[in-house]
């Protein structure tokens, strides 16, 4: 148990174990699914047709601030190199779904369905498309589990959009919380909250959480900052697993599509 | 599993897996944290019926796997079970003669130690839950024990387990 927490030997036993269990997770998922399946079929034509509707002109918007975006970054690497400085580069990204199984109760912890075999290593980032989720912690060959940025062992480089002021995001079990602030900080509640990319785990930019509420008492050393994540953390049923530009290991890299 | 006056052994088996699945079947938030130990109470019924063949080395092996399917520390679960399995076993001839509520009651203690050998182990890796919710898994397992220990006690008559 030791060996486990403080080192990883552990994951090669937890891999071959995993392995005698993987059936029984399957067969657990199987009702789900099925149920997805059954509803994914009988949809209807109008509501297909609605739906369709609806992502064309969602597709067009994005495609239209994409144009803006890509405009932009041109720019942005353009000023970077005048100023000397590395460039920050595209990342790729590889869709999961979430596995309908329950895991340790008291964890914020959720399955995800790829695993070593897809390239997916140990502290890699996990996005939705709101923000970020989270972090691979365990690898198993067709599967891995990834620790939510709410558990209460996580926490997350941030920095303040509005005006770069970095903290730290620790994970409450229901939220986030931002410990260490003065009270004379320039934290003021609704304040988008993106990753600062320090410490090396997660890329920078990606939106991290919204601050709550900033409570000061001149009895204590430190304000009471908390946060609401980004991310729709308990709907939504695909993520997006990312390798930073640099961060991911050659094997990662060739093994991940585009 | 073919040994003379062994007999049986897939249905242990099978029904220790059973348990497994049911500890990974999707419940709400606010049941996820009553979920009782299906495991537990399984290999209990079976340190208590067949206490020569199912023992501390096979409780131990099962909370393995079950430390695997939920994620959380290798050995957590399988100290708490050993632990359980080897008290199960030491009194086996004691509980097996109780009527049944009593039994329920002894399960009951069973599994808040086992909460508790638990609750220990999270303690000193990280972050405790309140030792009440922590037992709270403790009382619906003891609620189900008489309804696990009759479906088991069916099956191992039907396919005479022994």
């Amino acid at each position: 148990m030791v060996l486990d927490h403080q080192t990883r030997y552990g994951q090669h036993l937890r891999a071959s174990l995993v392995v005698l269990v993987y059936p029984l997770q399957y067969a657990v998922t199987v009702p789900g699914e099925l149920g997805r399946w059954v509803a994914d079929e009988f949809t209807t034509r109008s509501r297909l047709e609605r739906d369709n509707e609806t992502l064309r002109t969602q597709n067009r918007l994005l495609r239209a601030q994409l144009q803006k975006y890509a405009e932009l970054e041109a720019e942005n690497i353009r000023l970077r190199e005048l100023l000397q400085s590395a460039r920050k580069m595209g990342e790729r990204v590889l869709v999961a779904e979430l596995l309908s199984v329950d895991l340790d109760p008291y964890r914020r912890m959720v399955k995800i369905n790829k695993g070593g075999r897809h390239g997916v290593y140990l502290g890699q980032p996990l996005v939705d498309a709101h923000g970020i989720m989270g972090q691979v912690v365990r690898v198993h060959p067709l599967d891995s589990v990834a620790m939510l940025i709410t558990d209460p062992d996580h926490s997350l480089p941030v920095q303040v959009n509005r005006n770069g002021l970095r903290a730290i995001a620790v994970g409450t079990g229901t939220g986030l919380e931002i410990p260490y602030q003065p009270n004379n900080a320039d934290i003021r509640p609704g304040d988008l909250l993106v990753t600062s990319g320090l410490g090396g785990v997660f890329p920078a930019g990606y939106p991290a959480a919204v601050v709550e509420s900033v409570e000061t008492n001149p009895a204590l050393q430190f304000a009471t900052i908390t946060a609401r994540p980004a991310a729709r953390l308990d709907r939504g049923r695909e993520v997006l697993l990312v390798w930073p530009a640099g961060a991911a290991p050659a094997a990662a890299r060739a093994e991940a599509p585009p | 599993m073919s040994a003379v006056g062994h007999r049986g052994g897939a249905v242990i088996a099978l029904s220790l897996a059973l348990a497994l699945m049911l500890h990974m079947v999707p419940l709400p938030g606010w049941a996820a944290a009553a979920r009782p130990e299906w495991l537990l109470l399984v290999v209990v019924y079976w340190c208590l019926a067949v206490p020569e063949r199912v023992g501390v080395g096979v409780a131990w092996f099962a909370g393995l796997l079950l430390d695997v399917v939920q994620g959380s520390l290798l050995g957590q679960h399988a100290l708490a079970m050993a632990l359980v399995a080897y008290l199960a076993i030491k009194l086996h001839q004691r509980i097996r003669v109780f009527p049944l509520p009593q039994q329920a009651a002894t399960v009951l203690l069973l599994a808040g130690l086992y909460a508790l050998a638990d609750l220990w182990v999270r303690g000193m890796t990280g972050h405790a839950p309140s030792v009440w919710r922590a037992l709270l898994p403790a009382l619906t397992t003891a609620a189900l024990w008489p309804v696990a220990f009759v479906t088991l006690r069916f099956l191992r008559r039907y396919y005479r387990v022994a």
